[in-house]
């Protein structure tokens, strides 16, 4: 589709008034995405994503169009393009991006993959820029383009003591040829890109002036709750609103579809002129609900049919070697059966969307989303408007950890505002938000593995059942095949393992699920890694020995990422008595990343003492914000490892709420060190989600090396073991 | 319904309310102050933790009629540029990550440094336990609040 934008409707979108330099990336469609374009004097722009703006009359302006959850982007994307143009960002205007066509179907934050994907592109953006306007300046001085340079907003010539800043420039640079490869600058010089920068949002969210989704209002909007069937799979029958239509401040009481994923859920919903009348409202409800035998479900016996399951074949993920012969010819032996839970997302901030659907058949949309594109195309099919009619304002989210990725919410309102004919905020109660899903599913795992004469790993079987986050959204699942979103990292760890065959088990499951921060890695990690200490156990072998020697053929970034643990962690020095150190690594689509952890005993359970943790990065942008990811996924991967998790009985979640679905608090949180390996170049790794996986199967490894117990299902009660 | 004044950072608010209406909802869509935030509705995270008389209380579960004739402090009172030296010591170490959680952890940091300006660790712990934070800012919290109290010597607020 090639989409067609005049230029007045682009500076309406942009804001943006009066004649200056925009700086696009062409090609919308994706065949020609990178080409640099000048969209300044075009009467008709054709497939065109502007990120830089420079007003002659006002300011600068740059997109971040990776929606902001607390991972940086909003500091990280627009340094990009500022570091270019040698501005720092006190100097620009940041905007976040609204999912529209002229700024490219990325603009979407999830797989840790914002910077990894966008590092060159966006500063080729930046770098094209300041030399058209190093040009303009060179052109209307008569001096040599290359005696001209660049700092705070200005082109500046020395020798002639001349200087113009480029709101000045940008009327006579808009003029100019787009370089198709601007030169990009020497990393020795860069003032934004790997320092410690300070992120612009820190200060809004440190005095309450920050605005993410829930705080949004606009005149005549209702608030709105949502009745949804607590079992996952009913239908309503009939509701009764009488009762609910009392509570003063109640205006209607509507009806709206929840789609997530292949699943389209009903719900009843009580639209109030503030909050708590809808939500007075909706207690009030009578809803019928028909379970169509879904209440008899139990998570209980579910996980008993995982078991079962993991006794038929499944399909193969990978293979190497000869496994079967391998393991059959072996001296030593070893299998094990790990466990692990559904849990939920709950960020801090709950689902919420601010929706209007005017009467131009316009929708306009104010919310926290991870994915502002992919709303404003699955919307326009489904509600039979053009995607340019659906206008998206991302918000800053509290929190997303891929809850975000999931427009479900978004869907209510905007059904809600249609039929109620106002604009309407919708805002799940904590309750909604833990008990209705999407959850991260659980993997239960079933390992082989054999040593040869010498100890050395010479079989490895990895087979994985669970559900499928992908059947999950996906009404054309294939079962018949493996499933490379639930096998996620198990066949792609460096260890050098001759003989290998993964498999996958497929089971169904009604209750929607949904990828979580670092996916299906955070459950395969703990059962991978802790089955591999358990081979070293066998062999009698130092658990960082034992896996070093099975990456000692070549050099590899897991490795590098050991030895840097090794050496970080003092991991040869003794511990206390009744201490315990455990390691543990994981390489997946986003990243690599590694942990040692110390325990000591106490009482009948276990205190963290220390969290060392590598990660493994290429280059990056800002170490502080890698550190505060870092620390941040340790932590809540803690939670996942100790905490209840999510359990449905009778086809109904069992916790509610954070009193019986808690995450960590900060008396429980370790000590925690990070380590960046960060040496420059081609490679960029993810951030975000690597540091999460390690960290379970890091402290049951120190678990075991303290107490001699092995964990295989997770939750635990740490102060029980 | 009920006509109740609100004083919210000094400032009176009149506003005709639902008396059972928890104080949070009454802050955020009548005095229409949105930094203080809605998280889990049954005092269980800290997020809507606003001083009442200088005390931290969960306004998610406070009804609105407890907080007449009382002085409410929310985020937005707390300084009137970022002065406040809790303020200062969280953009320091760069606490925030998604930044939902944050006013009530200043909150409560403002209060408890308020009654013990001299805490240790543990304290700090102890004090902000009540305070949930999904994005796992806690290492950065702890540090930011031992800053703080050392700025307030030279500082007072």
């Amino acid at each position: 589709m090639r989409t067609t934008l005049s230029r007045r409707r682009f500076l309406r979108l942009s804001s943006f008034t009066g004649a200056g330099l925009i700086i696009g990336l062409n090609g919308v469609d994706g065949k020609a995405f990178g080409q640099l374009v000048n969209l300044s004097n075009d009467a008709e722009l054709v497939g065109v994503t502007p990120f830089v703006l420079i007003d002659p009359k006002g300011g600068i302006t740059i997109y971040n169009t990776k929606p902001e959850l607390g991972q940086g982007t909003f500091q990280s994307i627009p340094s990009l393009i500022a570091e270019e143009l040698d501005l720092t960002l006190d100097l620009v205007t940041i905007r976040q991006s609204g999912g529209q066509v002229e700024l490219g179907a990325d603009q979407f934050s999830g797989g840790s993959a914002s910077i990894r994907t966008s590092y060159t592109k966006y500063r080729k953006v930046g770098a094209a820029a300041r030399e058209m306007l190093v040009t303009a300046a060179s052109q209307s001085w008569g001096v040599p383009a290359q005696e001209c340079i660049t700092e705070n907003g200005k082109v500046l010539h020395k020798a002639s003591n001349r200087s113009a800043t480029y709101q000045e420039l940008a009327a006579a640079a808009a003029k100019l040829e787009v370089p198709k490869e601007p030169k990009l600058k020497d990393p020795s010089k860069f003032i934004l890109l790997g320092k410690r920068v300070k992120r612009p949002d820190i200060p809004l969210k440190s005095n309450g002036t920050a605005v993410f989704g829930i705080d949004v209002e606009v005149p005549g909007m209702l608030y709105a709750s949502i009745e949804r069937c607590p079992v996952f799979g009913g239908k309503m029958i009939s509701f009764d609103d009488s009762a609910a239509k009392k509570v003063k401040g109640v205006q209607q009481v509507i009806t709206c579809e929840r789609l997530i994923g292949k699943y389209r859920f009903e719900g009843v919903a009580v639209l109030a002129d503030n909050y708590w009348a809808a939500v007075q409202g909706r207690k009030a409800l009578q809803v019928k609900w028909d379970y169509k035998g879904y209440d008899k479900f139990s998570l209980t016996a579910y996980e008993q049919q995982l078991r079962e399951l993991a006794k038929s074949e499944g399909v193969v993920d990978h293979t190497k070697g000869d496994f079967d012969k391998a393991y059959a010819e072996a001296p030593t032996k070893l299998e094990a059966f790990y466990e692990t839970p559904m849990v939920s997302h709950s960020p801090m901030e709950p689902m919420n969307c601010l929706a209007h659907w005017k009467e131009n058949n316009q929708i306009e949309i104010w919310t926290s989303t991870q994915v502002p594109f992919s709303i404003k195309n699955s919307f326009s099919k489904e509600y039979k408007v053009k995607p340019e009619d659906i206008t998206v304002h991302v918000q800053f989210n509290g929190g997303g950890f891929g809850r975000r990725l999931y427009p479900d919410y978004v869907h209510e309102a905007v059904q809600l505002s249609k039929k109620a004919g106002k604009p309407v905020k919708a805002i799940w109660t904590r309750e909604d938000d833990t008990q209705q899903g999407p959850f991260r599913p659980m993997t239960f795992s079933a390992f082989k593995g054999a040593l040869d004469a010498n100890k050395k790993p010479v079989a490895f079987q990895h087979k994985v059942i669970s559900p499928s986050i992908g059947a999950s959204s996906n009404p054309n699942y294939d079962k018949t095949k493996t499933d490379g979103g639930m096998t996620e990292g198990i066949s792609e760890q460096a260890y050098e393992i001759p003989n290998m065959k993964n498999l996958y088990v497929h089971a169904d499951m009604h209750v929607p699920l949904a990828a979580w921060r670092a996916v299906t890695s955070t459950t395969l990690a703990f059962s991978h890694e802790c089955f591999l200490d358990e081979m070293a156990v066998k062999a009698g072998a130092d658990p960082m020995t034992f896996r070093l020697s099975m990456l000692d053929s070549k050099q590899s970034d897991t490795k590098r990422l050991l030895q840097k643990l090794k050496e970080v962690s003092n991991w040869e020095k003794p511990l206390p008595a009744g201490w315990g150190r455990g390691l543990a690594q994981w390489e997946f689509f986003a990243g690599l990343a590694g942990n040692v952890v110390e325990v000591s005993k106490k009482g009948n359970g276990i205190k963290i003492e220390k969290v060392y943790a590598v990660i493994d990065l290429g280059t990056m942008v800002n170490p502080d914000m890698v550190e505060a990811q870092v620390e941040g996924a340790i932590v809540m991967a803690i939670t996942a490892a100790i905490k209840n998790g999510i359990r449905i009985e009778n086809g109904k979640t069992i916790q509610s709420n954070f009193h019986n679905n808690p995450i960590l608090r900060i008396t429980e949180t370790p000590p925690i060190e990070v380590h960046i390996l960060a040496e420059g170049g081609e490679k960029i790794k993810g951030v975000g989600e690597p540091g999460l996986p390690p960290l379970a199967p890091a402290l049951c490894n120190a678990i075991f090396a303290a107490t001699g117990k092995r964990i295989r299902r997770l939750p635990f009660d740490i102060n029980k073991i | 319904m009920a006509a109740i004044t609100l004083t919210v950072n000094n400032k009176q608010h009149k506003i005709d309310v639902d008396p059972q209406m928890p104080l949070l909802w009454a802050i955020r869509d009548f005095v229409g102050l949105k930094g203080t935030k809605f998280g889990c509705g049954m005092a269980q995270c800290g997020a809507c933790t606003v001083l009442m008389d200088g005390n931290p209380v969960r306004s998610c579960s406070t009804p609105v009629t407890a907080a007449a004739n009382k002085k409410i402090s929310t985020i937005e009172g707390l300084s009137d540029n970022l002065e406040h030296p809790v303020q200062q010591a969280w953009i320091e170490f760069q606490v925030p990550q998604c930044g939902y959680c944050q006013s009530g952890q200043i909150m409560t940091a403002v209060a408890f440094l308020k009654k013990n300006p001299n805490p240790t660790e543990e304290q700090i712990d102890a004090a902000m336990q009540g305070n949930l934070c999904r994005c796992g800012t806690y290492p950065r919290i702890r540090k930011a609040v031992k800053r703080a109290a050392e700025l307030m010597k030279t500082k007072p607020f």
